[in-house]
């Protein structure tokens, strides 16, 4: 088992370890306080190739596996939780692209990407959530077009994205046999940006409703085939869990690190809270659940690079990682005492942020669903 | 327009904290201080690679110094310069201002074609700023110091000079040298595929042989310089802490300052 990194990462880990402490961490608490999208934070992204780091270089990307796209996602979320959110969120459309598009359609929307173009995918409903077969959302194909109706919520990058992939029903009442996948860009008619979302945390994450409304989509812009909608989701999922579990996992080392600094400069009772054993503990958990969390994380992304069947694990990271990322910044707060609950401190903001990722790409509670019935069936 | 770029790699002492000296030898102690590009020639770099890309051309980087510069190049290569030299050799050691600006104006000679040199205001380790100067005089060629703005226009290049509480607008021929500000621009971070190209190319490693230079001229006995004795100042006054709120310091502070005639 060989855990090194290769020269290529290296050299790639330390200019975006400079980017990241010189400009995107900085910037975060600011990012937080007004809400605002951070459009210079992906600028920066894009201007180093980032945004396409796993999209294959035919298309203009830099054709890097996951387990590298782990360690940069790490990063970024580690210097800004929100920035490292957008930069997941678009993987859940290269990747079903990557996947399942047609030549033409990576052709069309994968150098666009990796460019400098943000994406999105949409299949929450208010009554499809942990339920995803359960969209009401409809594609009726009419000659060459298929006309979108619905609406879709909480919906990640909305807004900001050019390129959607959407989930609709081609078979209404069918379930998610009945679902299809969708390319969407931005300005089609009939589609436009509904209410935003005002969330505990995360207030520059672009949170908001999709409306479709007679939205017409040329035929070419069904992914994969009608009727292999709920599969797209899935396998987005699967993937997209790496993606998420490192954002977590950003989380939590950024609350630690934060902790452990503060425990040393703290003086109580003439000393450091350092050096009291009951702060020494709660760093000594901290820094073993990240470590043992970020070997799963590793772990899912390098089986899926070998192309190995990684999705047990990538649903065990994603519930350790958000787990341990709310855990963690919990007791951040703890150390830092009543500091950690001003907003002066950026634990209370790791905080609010980490229990985001409880809930997304799959509750905790469907996570143990997801890894019991891998269990069951013995694999 | 062929551009060259002047640049050294210095020990980063920007995180003045981790800066320490042997009270014995009164060096620095260089473990755990990495080696950057001095942050001035990142900004020569970048204007560099600036104005390729708006006039065309070609930019060289070119440093003098231990192998391990070579880091230092292939991030200039990264950044988006096309060719990079490393004047390398024993027999350079120990060069000062002058030796170091001969021993760069020979490198550029063998270049051969250039019209405009670019160079960092001043190195942050020996923050003397006579390098880009020396290289100037040595070629016959003009010189603008502390430049926070470039336009070239018909072989003209234009610069706007930073001074205390002015700035002075200074127009040359081309070739000309220039030594840049940090006001000039925000150096940019290398991108992925430029990092990546960065690995593969070659850097060109130039010897005091390759050079056409006078051995009188380089390394230690080419420096008239001599450094007698490196020692860290005693500080002499205990520091004050001014407490209250930030208004309360800051009338405290501007007081003191008019009181020492500081201000
Ligand atoms: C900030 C944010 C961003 C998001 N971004 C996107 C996005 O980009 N695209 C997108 O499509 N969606 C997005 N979502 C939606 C997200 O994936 C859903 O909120 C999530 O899947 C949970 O669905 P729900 O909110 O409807 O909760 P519900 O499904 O109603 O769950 C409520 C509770 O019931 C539990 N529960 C439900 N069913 C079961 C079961 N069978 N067994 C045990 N427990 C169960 C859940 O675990 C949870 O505790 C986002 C959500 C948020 C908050």
């Amino acid at each position: 088992m060989d855990f090194s990194l290769t020269e290529e990462q290296q050299m790639m880990l330390e200019e975006i370890k400079k980017v990241c402490e010189e400009k995107i961490a900085p910037r975060a608490e600011e990012v937080d306080e007004k809400g605002e999208f951070p459009k210079e934070n992906i600028e920066l992204l894009a201007n180093m190739d980032l945004l396409g780091l796993v999209i294959p270089e035919e298309y203009g990307g830099l054709g890097m596996g996951f387990l590298t796209w782990s360690f940069v996602g790490e990063e970024i979320s580690k210097a800004c939780g929100t920035t490292g959110l957008i930069f997941g969120a678009n993987l859940l459309c290269i990747y079903p692209l990557m996947v399942f598009g047609t030549e033409e359609q990576k052709k069309k929307y994968l150098p666009r990407l990796a460019k400098n173009k943000l994406a999105a995918f949409a299949l929450t409903e208010p009554e499809a959530g942990s339920d995803a077969g359960n969209v009401k959302a409809t594609a009726k194909l009419e000659g060459d077009h298929y006309i979108i109706n619905g609406r879709k919520i909480f919906n990640t990058n909305g807004g900001e994205a050019s390129i959607y992939i959407i989930i609709a029903a081609t078979h209404p009442g069918q379930g998610p046999r009945g679902l299809s996948a969708f390319i969407v860009e931005e300005g089609t008619p009939g589609f436009t940006i509904g209410q935003k979302f005002n969330k505990m945390g995360f207030s520059a994450l672009p949170n908001v409703e999709l409306v479709f409304d007679n939205c017409k989509v040329p035929k070419e812009n069904l992914l994969l085939k009608e009727r292999r909608g709920f599969r797209v989701a899935m396998e987005t999922f699967d993937t997209g869990r790496i993606g998420v579990g490192i954002g977590a996992l950003g989380i939590a080392e950024a609350a630690y690190e934060a902790a452990l600094k503060y425990a040393k400069e703290r003086v109580q009772f003439g000393k450091p809270i350092a050096s009291f054993q009951a702060i020494q503990h709660i760093l000594a958990d901290m820094a073993t659940e990240i470590e043992a969390v970020k070997l799963i994380l590793y772990k899912s992304a390098w089986l899926k690079d070998n192309n190995q069947p990684f999705e047990k694990y990538a649903s065990m990271g994603k519930l350790k990682a958000s787990e341990v990322a709310m855990h963690v910044s919990t007791k951040a707060v703890q150390v830092f005492g009543g500091y950690g609950y001003m907003k002066e401190y950026p634990v209370q903001r790791y905080m609010r942020e980490a229990k985001l990722f409880e809930i997304i790409e799959g509750t905790s509670e469907i996570q143990r669903s997801v890894i019991a019935n891998f269990l069951l069936k013995g694999r | 327009m062929e551009i060259i770029v002047c640049i050294k790699q210095v020990p980063d002492t920007e995180d003045v904290s981790k800066v320490k000296i042997d009270p014995q030898t009164n060096i620095m102690i260089r473990e755990g201080i990495k080696n950057i590009i001095n942050p001035f020639d990142e900004n020569a770099i970048e204007e560099a690679i600036k104005l390729r890309d708006k006039y065309g051309g070609k930019v060289t980087v070119i440093s003098m110094g231990p192998s391990h510069a070579e880091a230092a190049l292939r991030s200039a290569l990264a950044m988006g310069a096309d060719e990079a030299i490393l004047i390398c050799d024993r027999a350079f050691i120990g060069s000062d201002t002058l030796a170091t600006s001969y021993t760069l104006t020979q490198a550029i000679n063998k270049i051969g074609k250039f019209d405009v040199i670019l160079f960092g205001k001043q190195a942050i380790d020996g923050d003397t700023a006579q390098v880009g100067p020396g290289v100037a005089e040595q070629l016959g060629i003009a010189q603008i110091t502390y430049v926070r703005k470039i336009e070239i226009k018909n072989n003209i290049l234009r610069a706007e000079r930073a001074l205390e509480n002015s700035f002075e607008v200074v127009e040359v021929k081309l070739p000309c040298a220039v030594t840049v500000t940090k006001e000039i621009n925000e150096p940019r971070y290398a991108s992925m595929k430029g990092l990546l190209m960065a690995r593969k190319k070659q850097i060109h490693v130039w010897s005091a042989e390759d050079l056409d230079v006078d051995k009188d001229k380089i390394g230690l006995d080419g420096s008239p310089t001599q450094v007698v004795k490196i020692f860290t100042p005693q500080t002499k006054h205990e520091g004050e802490i001014l407490d209250g709120t930030a208004s309360e310091v800051a009338d405290k502070l501007v007081s003191k300052l008019t009181e020492h005639k500081l201000f």
